[in-house]
């Protein structure tokens, strides 16, 4: 059972505390209907699937309920880093600009 | 003949103790401090289990938690029967009893045995190839029914308890500096350094005494001391060093993060437990650094017929003399590729039983043991294999290949062969803590090497056997894992070691590579009887990757995982193939690292404690009037109120009526309820829902529907504006936690400027809905207080209230099509107003009722029910629920996807109602809707029904279904196909019942 640290909480723990929400630094367009489909398509279902570090969502469900981002190793299954929202840490690994 | 192979003296068992126990019937005697294996043992029983596929004769093979063979089912009473137990690790108490697994009628008589004499129709791969049935009996289901269940019983194991697991089983969360796994002389030294360097460390051992090989060390000296003495010392330093001690207690599963699952067997061993003792205990230990101190297994060798009762591990027998005083037999031959077999030899040939031959393997044995082993007058004999053993239920002896070219055969007589092809390091932890491993091809193993986890492994575990390098190993681990979490390293002096055994040596694969193995039963795999020629088969039909091989033939699967095996299996793959055995590669070793009980997994989330009962408030008084209940996800509803006599559809029957003539009232409190709070509480509901929500004013509701950003509806339910800055919205009892999800996702993410409080209020308010022409005068009666008049109190209007003095919200709002209240009130409050409700209903001619007639109400009206209706692909308008949409929004979750062009085609599926032509006939949920009355096979269904019901207010069959394009097929006939009938139904509105809407203003 991996142990996360919340970034708000600043505590570590058991990863039954939370919940894994998908990809992260993909924000919604601020005016969707400018968007053509393959636009909205793209922004709807592709995902980076990334071998390697993998930038995150999650949330602290059974705690403070916060959600948080975080940079995982989806080789490995280990945490580089976990840090709150508006942050945005340098990994090793890192290519790719993050969108706001 | 009471423990006839018992020693006069010596070993670990109390003799003024003897114990009784049974085994498949006849009582038999053993000591205190017994396993069963040794007890049996002890009374010179061999033949403990048949064997999985050809039910041949098997006895105890080992001496450990590895043993492949001695399988049995031990029951304490009727509800405790634990069946696949080794007996190897089952410590004997007073009244055991044991019996062996499959074989029928009996294990000396075994009818299944027929199935050796067939063995060349039982060939690798057998169950793949024969569960699948062969062609020539069609889609008959005299396979599934006869043949299957036949095989299925004929290969198995024991049989599973059939009653509920009446013991308690408990867990425990743990913190350590230093976890260390294993008490033999490595694990020992490592929680020596680690705690004396100042460590918090909880040392566990499988077996029921610390000491590992030291139990049955016979002739190495620790610091001058015996290996006993030496271990007792130890045991002591470290209780009293403040180690956390747990014997019987398996670390089965190496997790993410350093967390180590510990199975600790609390009461298995007592004779007599008390009442509610747990029985097992589950530890989950947070380690800082971990010692894996597992040990290393002795390997089987592989020769024809090698799975006779008394052919055993060498070592094995060495540990049943003397750590039980057990003589596995009165004459032995010893077969060996490895030193530390000779070491068994002298202790057996001390005690008095006769050593017919020691058979090495090897061209030249070791010189300083040969003499050794001549001195005795013991016969050696290099360079010899087994070629065959003879013997039913026991051995009763061997022939020898004398010489590399096979020509020279003898035969020995014996009653019990002793095999050692080396040692096998446990790596099982090291490797689930996906630490790699390296072959090392001179000793034969696969040692440890990376490591991605705070471990290491120490001792024979790694590889390294001799008693000093394995205690210098350990302290080292040790000290380092005190170093590692920051503590000074300590210098304990290490014991001094002499007369240790040697391990060199080993040998995988055949014995004898030179026979052919396609004719004899030589045996790689005991418990799934897996031979050498099944390995090569499996290869001559094309399985090249272990595992697959593994799967095909089995071999290194069950309760023992291939533990004495799976290195063989490998080595003749490699063979056959021409590969080296890292190319062969190596399968997983995965949790658990020998079987752990459900119960222990479980502790005590079990019942309601692992999936909790939600109960709505007139729960207590629906149970006491005999309703019949549903489970919706964890709430517990009635589904129905019946009467005396009368069955479901009477009752649902009865209450639609009463509801639609009367009053009806339904216990409405599982809807989830969320309360939205602040400044921009609007704003953010306008972005969430597809309504538009500024014209609403407080004391107003609107009927609200949620999409997902895909643009299909996951929600429905009423946003209440109780005022400026506070919403009380309802969802669908399934969504009450997703949605709230949902919004914080959103709040918290997208739009963190906005300033608003998300609440569930679900268990604060119980709802209970008072429906039905009557409703008003039902709900003055009991509220008189409250202004109902059509203008005070509109449809589609919400009221914050006292009742008696108790805080209420009174939405007017219906379900049903009917005049209709919901009433939220405290949930404490919620039984009581239940109680006055259903009388004040009954004086009015009404009744409550439940979501049998729920559902039907609603489907007269044609409202839709999410996740019935829609199935996560629908969009409003599919639903006919385009209307709820605010026009002039410029955006809200799911808007943008409700342009895409797969949303505006005109054979999207849409709500319709369906009549049966035969106004009796209810068609059922599910069922597919065709054009054709009997359309062929592969023909696209145009829809599906979604709900149906027999209406008691139209006394005739009705159902909504989604049918492509269904709209424009109003008027149509169309098919409903059954296994027996085609169903003919006419297409029409999705409305019933007073389409006008005229009852709600009643």
């Amino acid at each position: 059972m991996l142990l996360i640290k919340c970034p708000y909480c600043d505590e570590d723990r058991p990863e039954l505390e939370f919940h894994y929400e998908g990809e992260a630094h993909i924000a919604r367009p601020p005016d969707p209907s400018t968007l053509n489909d393959e636009q909205w398509a793209e922004f709807l279902y592709v995902r980076s699937n990334s071998r390697g570090p993998h930038r995150e969502r999650w949330r602290h469900l059974h705690g403070c309920g916060r959600f948080f981002n975080a940079a995982r190793n989806t080789v490995t299954d280990k945490f580089i880093v976990t840090y709150k929202q508006g942050e945005h840490p340098a990994i090793d690994g890192d290519d790719v600009e993050p969108s706001p | 003949m009471t423990q006839s192979f018992r020693t006069a003296s010596g070993g670990l068992v109390d003799r003024n103790r003897p114990l009784t126990f049974s085994f498949d019937g006849q009582q038999l005697e053993g000591f205190a401090g017994d396993t069963l294996a040794s007890a049996l043992l002890a009374n010179g029983v061999h033949l403990v289990g048949r064997s999985f596929k050809y039910h041949r004769p098997r006895g105890i093979v080992t001496a450990g938690a590895e043993d492949p063979n001695g399988l049995v089912q031990i029951a304490r009473d009727a509800a405790r029967e634990t069946p696949n137990l080794r007996v190897t690790q089952i410590d004997l108490y007073g009244g055991l009893t044991a019996t062996s697994q499959n074989c029928w009628p009996s294990l000396r008589w075994d009818l299944g045995a027929v199935a050796g004499i067939a063995a060349p129709l039982i060939p690798a791969g057998f169950y793949y190839k024969t569960f699948i049935g062969p062609r020539w009996l069609g889609a008959s289901r005299t396979w599934s029914r006869i043949f299957e269940p036949m095989i299925r019983r004929a290969a198995g194991l024991g049989r599973a308890p059939s009653r509920p697991d009446p013991d308690t089983y408990i867990n425990r969360f743990a913190h350590c500096d230093v976890l260390v796994v294993g008490a033999g002389p490595a694990g020992l030294a490592a929680a020596r350094s680690a705690v004396l360097a100042g460590a918090k460390v909880i040392l566990c051992d499988e077996q029921s005494e610390f000491g590992g090989s030291l139990l049955h060390e016979s002739q190495s000296l620790l610091d001058g001391l015996s290996a006993r003495e030496w271990l007792n010392r130890q045991v002591q330093e470290l209780e009293s060093a403040g180690v956390t001690m747990l014997k019987r207690t398996t670390a089965f599963g190496y997790y993410a993060d350093n967390m180590v699952a510990l199975a600790q067997r609390l009461t298995d061993h007592v004779a007599d437990v008390s009442a509610g003792a747990p029985r097992e205990r589950l530890w989950q230990v947070r380690a800082r650094e971990v010692v894996i101190a597992a040990g290393a297994i002795e390997r089987s060798m592989v020769f024809p017929n090698n799975d006779r009762p008394g052919v055993m591990l060498a070592d094995a027998a060495r540990s049943y003399l003397n750590r039980y005083g057990v003589l596995v037999g009165r004459r032995a031959v010893i077969t060996t590729a490895c030193d530390s077999a000779y070491a068994a030899a002298l202790d057996l040939h001390a005690s008095g039983i006769e050593v017919a031959a020691v058979c090495d393997l090897r061209q030249q044995a070791p010189p300083a043991l040969a003499s050794q082993i001549e001195a005795r007058g013991i016969r050696l004999m290099p360079a010899t294999t087994i070629a065959n053993t003879t013997g039913g239920k026991r051995v009763t002896g061997v022939i020898i290949n004398g010489d590399a070219s096979g020509t020279n055969k003898q035969s020995i007589d014996c009653d019990v062969v002793l095999m050692c092809g080396g040692w096998t390091p446990s790596v099982h932890l090291h490797s689930q803590s996906h630490g790699r491993l390296r072959w090392d091809a001179d000793e034969l193993v696969y040692a440890p090497s990376d490591k991605r986890q705070g471990q290491q492994s120490a001792g024979a575990c790694t590889g390294r056997f001799t008693m000093p390098e394995v205690l210098a190993d350990g302290d080292a681990a040790g000290s380092k894992a005190a170093t590692s979490v920051g503590l000074p390293t300590a210098k304990p002096s290490l014991p001094e070691a002499e007369n240790w055994v040697s391990y060199s040596g080993g040998h995988l694969g055949m014995s004898d590579t030179t026979q052919p193995t396609s004719l004899s039963k030589a045996f790689v795999d005991l418990q799934n009887d897996v031979t050498a020629a099944d390995i090569e088969l499996a290869i001559r039909e094309g399985f090249r990757s272990i595992e697959h091989i593994k799967r095909y033939t089995t071999s290194g699967m069950a309760t023992d995982q291939g533990k004495t095996s799976n290195l063989h299996a490998l080595a003749i793959a490699a063979n056959v193939t021409g590969r080296s055995i890292p190319e062969i590669g190596l399968t997983s070793f995965r949790q658990p690292y020998t079987p752990v009980t459900f119960g222990t997994l479980a502790g005590s989330g079990r019942g309601y404690l692992i999936d909790p009962l939600r109960t709505p408030a007139s729960d207590p008084w629906a149970r006491a009037h005999h309703a019949v209940f549903e489970d919706v996800g964890q709430w517990r509803r009635a589904q129905y109120f019946p009467n005396t006599g009368e069955d479901r559809r009477a009752a649902m029957q009865r209450e639609c009526a009463a509801t639609r003539n009367a009053v009806g009232i339904f216990d409405a409190s599982t809807l989830g309820k969320i309360e939205v709070v602040g400044p921009d509480a609007l704003v953010f509901l306008e972005r969430m829902y597809v309504n538009s929500l500024t014209s609403l004013k407080p004391g107003r509701c609107r009927y609200a529907v949620l999409l997902n950003e895909a643009g299909f509806i996951i929600d429905d339910g009423i946003i209440a504006r109780l005022s400026d800055d506070r919403f009380h919205v309802t969802t669908t009892t399934g969504a009450a936690a997703p949605v709230l999800n949902l919004m914080e996702d959103y709040l918290q993410t997208e739009w963190p400027e906005l300033d608003v409080w998300l609440t569930s209020i679900t268990e604060q308010w119980a709802t209970i809905a008072v429906q039905g022409p009557r409703a008003r005068e039902v709900l003055g009666d009991v509220c008189p207080e409250l202004d109902l008049d059509h203008t005070a109190f509109p449809h589609m209007s919400v009221i914050e209230c006292e009742l008696q003095g108790v805080p209420a919200r009174i939405f007017r709002v219906s379900f049903t099509g009917e005049l209709g209240f919901e009433i939220n009130i405290p949930t404490g409050y919620g039984l009581s107003l239940w109680e006055a409700f259903s009388e004040a209903a009954n004086t009015a001619g009404g009744c409550v009722y439940g979501t049998d007639t729920m559902h039907a109400l609603r489907a007269e009206k044609g409202y839709i029910i999410v996740g019935q209706e829609t199935d996560g692909t629908m969009v409003p308008d599919d639903v006919g629920l385009a209307w709820v949409i605010g026009k002039n929004k410029l955006d809200f979750v799911g808007k943008r996807s409700l342009d895409r062009v797969g949303q505006r085609r005109s054979d999207r599926p849409q709500l319709v109602g369906l009549l049966t032509e035969s106004p009796k006939t209810v068609l059922e949920e599910g069922a597919q809707v065709t054009a054709d009355s009997n359309p062929p096979a592969g023909t696209a269904a145009l829809g599906f029904v979604s709900s149906a019901y027999y209406s008691a207010t139209l006394d005739r069959s009705i159902a909504l279904a989604m049918v492509a394009g269904g709209r424009a097929r109003i008027g149509e006939r169309l098919f409903i196909p059954m296994p027996d009938q085609s169903i003919a139904v006419e297409v029409v509105a999705p409305v019933f019942f007073d389409a006008p809407g005229d009852r709600l203003n009643g």
